[in-house]
């Protein structure tokens, strides 16, 4: 099958942008050459070009087929309607029986045509996150200036240009030409084959393969780091980043100054990893070692000495920043920067920072006890949370702010557990972030989140679908990770109802509990929970209304149960009561009377009776002392009674008294399955 | 400091800090570029210079590189920081319509100054630029040398709130480190100015101390207030009299203020928002007046 090469050759994509685009472009031409059935499709990417490889069919054939058409005797316009449809005229059709018939012909077209009339949308479309305009007025967009197109067949250019009208398109075409290296092999060159163009970009400094160049990366830090008796910490991300950057990775090695090694470890790797892209190193002990690693771009000619130098230089420019503000703010205590937060704003709405902290001072008082905190060290961090973001290095590294204000902490001679608290109380970040588990953290991050929610609910700053700015969603998941990991009994309505009352606030304990509750829901059905569980215990449990841990203990209980022959069993019965109760309530009303004692004659209710009694009053009980699972299983044991109830007892008696009294038996046993949930809510 | 470090660092040879311009000078007019001189207000960066931001503007082809200092009060730090400073110079190359070989152009320059692609180590890093304030945007990159920022290049798509008819390429070079780079000088104040002797701190670090104390203490806040809403009122009257030109010193003017109160930290998050869509509005206004005078 013909070979079809196909690269775009830009100045420098972003590096996040590239893998994307090289789907899209998979995707689109595949879609767009479907009728050549491309297979065997491969694809590149890097900093100068996408491109793909496929094996195509050398054309398609021409097709003959006939459509039926409407009557002859319809009106003229369903006949009109029916050949512009098909793009046909009335020489197309033919006669047969009553009706006319379309003889349809599709022409064939060889691979090369289909090519060149498809490409040039394709790239007028490409889905970008952001295209740009350049040169002249052409209004054909790329993501940065597009220089080449490659586009050959079976070694042979697919002619086409991305002309459009009077636009000049940049004036590009196809051809067979591609570049190599910038400064390595700047010479344009022809290739003739996909595996030729792979090779001559290799000979020309270009690997052409992300993955290659991933792996070559990855051997050549781990070859570098071994020769110094050095081991690289492992950063994926970082990996991918690198082999987007270059087309021909050089993995280099720096020293840093032993000067600057005493300085914070999340200071360095803020300078190393987030702004300048490099690899951290261990020594032979997993002690930082002062080196680090490098990708160049080039095989420079002085075995990458020059380039050596200037990133050291780089990076001690960097530490040499990063030192003055570490020394600075450390003349300044914690405590003594609190007041500068009354002149930062938090929100026009919801006052200063130091606002803020006020609230957090209070309400991580509120919260110490109920997470095992002592209420003074959690309300002594809460007050010094918020002072490094008027520090020189967090207003330098935004980044680091927490971080930076447990160091200072420390400095000042603050208490271990409120410096731990003041790094940990933004945590968890997100999905990949742990949550803290010291009791003092875990208050001042429970109410860091709870202020943020109850805050922006109160001035109607909501998450919409579209939109979260203030990652409400993610203060509601870190309220539900805290409280699930440490197994926290959070009244979560009654600290939401007390904060908003003390804040001046309107009422927002139900929206919030309510968030809350549906970002719950969505974890644990994500975790695989029946959506029908959830829905019989998330929303029922009044008296517990937001205690997560008591919900989930209550959700796995009703799960466990039916899980179990019994519990099935159960379920199927009390669906049974339940059914007849909505068929005969609708007759006449709520059953819901006492059940009268005088007129139960058959056995099987009699049993069933005396059952309910016991079980009633010992689910009730186990419910209050918060043991599901024994609630569950107490209910359970009405099965055999409601079964032989069932099996031996008709319902609607002829006495009126008699099926009323019955109708009632089994309104008590649906209010006796009640109290442990909303078992209507449960499917099968 | 480990000395050997150093050494490895510092190139053959030493080119002076006003050689360096002159180098630069003399290349871009070889690129058939107009060399201008600094526009003669406060600016906090070369695009400011009508030669930028008006000419950008319409469908003549325009050229021009020059030199000019730039002012961000906030950046002052009393001369004590050898990497910041709230005055310095921006080497400022525009072309329109950007040419097809801007980047290896670019990559010219700095052979030009000294700086031998096969020796170190260059890249494109992704960077979108855009100015609130001039109402202005562009996709391009920071221009990396051995790791370090050596100058960004943007493909202006909007100014002043108008879409770019011929997109301009724009070049913004940040002096000061590139010869930090170039001289491998660890401190700005140290660096060689003219090749005879006299040292970037002779003749700017008293300036330093003395403006990092005016714009950070002693600025008349209630003064530059006032003058802001003069300028703005200025602007709005010259626009009516179609005065691109002179309308728009009022919005440099305007911006320069601006700049200067927040440096004085009076100005809070809300009202820093209004403010920079006040200087935008100018901005937009000056834009407008300059394309209905080209036509």
């Amino acid at each position: 099958m013909p070979e079809l090469l196909l690269e775009l050759f830009s100045e420098e994509i972003p590096a996040r942008m590239q893998a994307r685009a090289a789907d899209d472009l998979v995707r689109l031409v595949g879609e767009a050459l479907a009728p050549l059935s491309p297979s065997d499709v491969r694809s590149f990417f890097g900093p100068r070009r996408i491109a793909l490889v496929a094996s195509v069919a050398a054309g398609v054939a021409a097709t003959r087929g006939s459509e039926r058409g409407p009557r002859r005797t319809a009106p003229e316009q369903a006949l009109a309607g029916f050949l512009r449809k098909h793009g046909a005229s009335q020489a197309d059709l033919r006669e047969e029986g009553d009706f006319w018939v379309l003889e349809k012909v599709s022409p064939g077209i060889d691979a090369a045509a289909l090519i060149a009339r498809e490409l040039p949308g394709i790239l007028r479309r490409f889905p970008w996150p952001k295209s740009m305009r350049w040169g002249g007025t052409s209004a054909f967009t790329w993501v940065r200036p597009l220089r080449r197109i490659l586009c050959i067949l079976d070694g042979a250019t697919v002619p086409f240009d991305l002309r459009d009208g009077a636009d000049d398109g940049h004036g590009l075409a196809s051809s067979n030409i591609t570049e190599g290296h910038r400064f390595l092999a700047p010479e344009p060159f022809a290739v003739g084959s996909a595996a030729e163009w792979q090779v001559g970009l290799r000979e020309r400094r270009v690997i052409a393969d992300a993955g290659e160049r991933r792996a070559i990366i990855d051997a050549g830090l781990r070859d570098l780091a071994g020769r110094h008796a050095l081991t690289v910490v492992e950063d994926a991300g970082l990996l991918d980043e690198v082999a987007g950057l270059v087309e021909w990775p050089v993995v280099l090695l720096g020293r840093i100054d032993v000067a600057y090694m005493d300085l914070p470890a999340e200071v360095m790797q803020v300078s190393m990893r987030v702004n300048q892209r490099y690899f951290a190193l261990r020594d032979a002990a997993g002690n930082a070692a002062p080196y680090f690693a490098f990708v160049a771009n080039i095989a420079a000619i002085d075995a990458g000495k020059a380039i050596v130098a200037g990133n050291e230089r780089v990076l001690r420019a960097r530490f040499a920043d990063a030192r003055h503000f570490w020394d600075l703010d450390r003349k300044q205590t914690l405590d003594s920067r609190v007041p500068a937060l009354d002149k930062v704003i938090f929100h026009a709405k919801l006052g200063s920072q130091g606002d803020r902290v006020r609230r957090l001072e209070r309400l991580a008082g509120v919260i110490a006890p109920m997470v095992g905190a002592d209420p003074a060290v959690a309300q002594r961090a809460a007050w010094l949370a918020k002072a490094d973001l008027v520090t020189g290095m967090v207003g330098e590294f935004p980044e680091l702010q927490g971080v930076m204000g447990r160091y200072y902490a420390l400095h000042d001679g603050e208490d271990a557990g409120v410096a731990d608290a003041i790094r940990d109380h933004y945590a968890p970040k997100g999905p990949a972030d742990e949550v803290p588990t010291a009791p003092v953290s875990v208050a001042v991050a429970l109410a860091d989140k709870i202020d943020l929610l109850s805050g922006f609910f109160a001035i109607d700053e909501k998450p919409t679908g579209s939109g979260d700015p203030f990652a409400l969603r993610r203060a509601a998941l870190g309220i539900i990770r805290i409280v699930r990991e440490r197994r926290l009994r959070l009244k979560l309505a009654k600290v939401v109802a007390d904060h908003q009352f003390r804040s001046g606030w309107r009422e927002v304990e139900e929206e919030v509990g309510d968030f809350v509750l549906a970002r719950l829901e969505v974890q644990l059905r994500s975790e695989g929970a029946r959506h029908d569980v959830l829905a019989a215990v998330l929303r029922f449990a009044d008296g517990e209304r937001y205690d997560i841990t008591l919900l989930l203990a209550r959700t796995d209980a009703v799960a466990d149960l039916l899980g179990t022959e019994d519990g099935k069993n159960l379920l199927a019965a009390y669906k049974r009561a339940a059914n007849i109760l909505r068929i005969e309530e609708k007759k006449d009303g709520p059953h819901d009377g006492a059940v009268n004692p005088a007129f139960l004659n058959a056995p099987a209710e009699i049993t069933l009776t005396e059952a309910l009694d016991s079980v009633e009053a010992n689910v009730a009980r186990l419910l209050a002392d918060e043991d599901f699972t024994a609630a569950m299983e107490t209910l359970a044991s009405l099965r055999p009674k409601l079964d032989a109830f069932f099996e031996h007892v008709t319902v609607n008696d002829p006495r009126p008294d008699i099926r009323r009294n019955r109708l009632r038996l089994l309104s008590r046993v649906r209010d006796a399955m009640h109290l442990a949930a909303d078992f209507s809510k449960i499917e099968g | 400091m480990d000395q050997s470090l150093q050494d490895r660092a510092r190139p053959a040879e030493r080119v002076s800090f006003q050689d360096l311009i002159l180098r630069l000078h003399a290349f871009w007019s070889r690129q058939g570029c107009v060399i201008l001189q600094p526009y003669d207000m406060e600016v906090g960066a070369g695009t400011f210079h009508p030669a930028t931001t008006l000419r950008s503007l319409g469908s003549k082809p325009w050229r021009a590189a020059y030199v000019q200092p730039s002012r961000r009060p906030t950046d002052g730090r009393y001369g004590e920081n050898p990497n910041r400073l709230q005055h310095y110079y921006q080497y400022q190359v525009i072309m329109k319509p950007s040419p097809p070989d801007a980047q290896a152009l670019l990559l010219d320059s700095y052979r030009a100054i000294g700086l031998d692609p096969l020796l170190h180590d260059f890249r494109f890093v992704e960077d979108d630029w855009e100015s609130p304030t001039l109402g202005a945007w562009g996709l391009g990159w920071e221009v990396w040398c051995d790791g370090m920022e050596v100058g960004q290049f943007t493909y202006f798509q909007q100014v002043g709130g108008i879409a770019t008819v011929l997109p301009s390429f724009e070049m913004t070079y940040g002096l000061e480190r590139l010869a930090m780079y170039v001289q491998g000088v660890e401190n700005v104040y140290d660096l060689d100015f003219n090749g005879h002797g006299v040292r970037y701190g002779d003749i700017f670090l008293r300036a330093e101390k003395e403006y990092s104390a005016y714009n950070f203490e002693f600025a008349d806040t209630e003064m530059l207030s006032r003058h802001f809403a003069d300028a703005e009122r200025e602007c709005g009257a010259l626009l009516q009299e179609k005065l691109a030109l002179p309308a728009y010193d009022q919005c440099i003017k305007a911006s320069h203020l601006f700049n200067l109160l927040d440096a004085r930290g009076v100005i809070s998050v809300t009202e820093r928002a209004a403010y920079i869509g006040r200087v935008r509005a100018l901005a937009k206004g000056c834009c407008e007046a300059w394309l209905a005078g080209e036509a």
